[in-house]
């Protein structure tokens, strides 16, 4: 596969639209899923990358084998969600989790915790070995959500290559781990497979941002750089359903250069710590649109 | 010829010192918005303080879902693709490495050639990777213009070659020259 996928890119640029429009009609009409609310740039080049993936010529032949070959749906979720990650992803976010939010979710009896796109779920094994380290573990039920169920069974799993370790050891430690991530996988050949009692109280579960409800009501949402596929009413819609997962006083964790200045739901939230944009819902909703 | 309202800039090793020189030396009039994609590995805050000390022109990192500013330098924050969307504004994405670079060059060139148009530059300067060259020539098939730094010009050779090869370009100068040019096709 070539990831550079710009071979069609600026060809025809008009043919191109009415194209991608087509192929986002057939996934909304004939699988139910909506992209139309994703930001363009990065739909149309992740679009591109199935067409070369699949060596077909255009688009139109990709959304010919999307309404004809009941398998091919899979293939293209993988595609359109693209679910990359690291172990502690940005490590001062996780030592601001470790020391900032997970001492006032010490007071809650039993915590719930809910991360929205979890991919493969590096980010919630990183998180249950910071819950595991701060003996709150047993007490949280942890809600890991994806629309890939490729990506879920993955999570499940928690297998990664074993040359991302080092990296992540790196990480683990600048995020203030206290043991070492080698404590936490077993290495064997080329991969590392993590503790599968970490995820004893996970559950991994498919859940749609763009279509699916509240179903929880959470001290504790994760939604790291999902948010920035979306346009602007998608990610406010979104925002405010994170607001009203969210206990008063609940505390919200986005990636670290995503910008809510144009979601008036953003309101509902005060910021713990801007620049790592870890947020805490505000007591009283001020503002009900878009929820 | 459309007036040019964006310029888009990619460069890898050797980036931050041709960056500094030719930013050192646009016009500090230039009504464009420029737009840096560096594979430099230097921490955000020390690129955009480094190119900000050279500069003419204000430097700032590029934040999602803000409009390109004319007359200021926006540069791409490590670790996420930069795209521009159309209505020229940025967007984000931790999609995979293109080549092992992210941001990658060729996101962004082609992401500028659809919102931009005939209206953008392109410009490559050194590096020691292909990143650039399937971009550059999107930019062109869209009609914009490309300068790429005369390899034997550039610290590292590799990446205005392979430019040049896949994509050709509107010119080939030297960096020492490469303001001038940028100034008279945007100022006239």
């Amino acid at each position: 596969m070539n990831p550079v996928a710009l071979n069609l890119s600026g060809i025809d640029p008009e043919l191109d639209d009415i194209e991608l429009n087509l192929f986002v009609s057939a996934m909304r009409q004939r699988h139910g899923y909506d992209f139309a609310q994703y930001a363009p740039a990065s739909l149309k080049r992740r679009v591109y990358q199935l067409v070369e993936q699949h060596r077909t010529s255009n688009i139109s032949t990709l959304t010919g084998r999307l309404l004809h070959d009941p398998t091919f749906l899979p293939q293209v979720l993988e595609g359109l969600s693209v679910p990359v990650s690291d172990m502690f992803r940005d490590p001062p976010v996780f030592r601001a989790l470790r020391e900032q939010v997970l001492p006032a979710l010490s007071v809650y009896p039993r915590i719930t915790i809910w991360q929205a796109g979890c991919a493969r779920g590096q980010e919630i094994y990183s998180l249950a070995i910071l819950l595991e380290e701060a003996g709150l573990y047993d007490r949280c039920q942890i809600y890991a959500t994806d629309f890939n169920d490729a990506a879920l069974r993955q999570a499940r799993e928690g297998i990664y290559p074993a040359r991302e370790a080092q990296a992540w050891s790196r990480n683990y430690q600048a995020a203030g781990g206290t043991c070492s991530l080698a404590d936490y996988y077993s290495a064997r050949y080329d991969f590392i497979k993590l503790d599968q009692r970490l995820r004893r109280n996970v559950v991994f579960a498919d859940h749609n941002l763009v279509t699916d409800a509240v179903f929880c009501e959470a001290q504790l949402v994760l939604c790291r750089n999902v948010l920035i596929y979306f346009s602007n009413p998608l990610q406010n819609r979104v925002l405010a359903m994170f607001r009203d997962s969210l206990l008063p006083g609940g505390f919200l964790c986005l990636g670290l250069r995503e910008n809510l200045a144009l979601a008036p739901a953003a309101r509902d939230f005060e910021a713990l710590d801007s620049s790592l944009r870890l947020f805490r819902r505000c007591p009283e909703p001020v503002h009900d649109e878009g929820g | 010829m459309k007036a040019v309202e964006t310029i888009v800039i990619g460069c890898s090793t050797g980036g931050p010192g041709a960056l500094a020189r030719l930013l050192g030396a646009l016009d500090h009039r230039l009504p464009a918005s420029v737009v840096v994609c560096s594979h430099a590995t230097s921490s955000p805050h020390s690129m955009c303080h480094l190119l900000a000390q050279h500069s003419t022109l204000p430097v700032i990192e590029a934040c999602e879902r803000e409009p390109l500013r004319g007359g200021m330098v926006q540069v791409a924050p490590p670790d996420y693709h930069l795209l521009i969307e159309r209505g020229r504004r940025f967007a984000l994405s931790v999609d995979e490495p293109v080549g092992f670079s992210r941001p990658s060059i060729d996101v962004l060139f082609g992401s500028a050639a659809e919102a931009c148009g005939e209206g953008l530059i392109a410009v490559i300067l050194t590096g020691a990777n292909a990143d650039g060259a399937a971009g550059l020539a999107c930019v062109r098939r869209a009609g914009g213009a490309a300068i790429v730094q005369q390899p034997d010009d550039a610290a590292a050779p590799a990446m205005p070659r392979a430019a040049l090869e896949l994509a050709g370009a509107d010119h080939c100068v030297a960096l020492d020259e490469m303001a001038s040019l940028i100034n008279r096709l945007c100022m006239t």
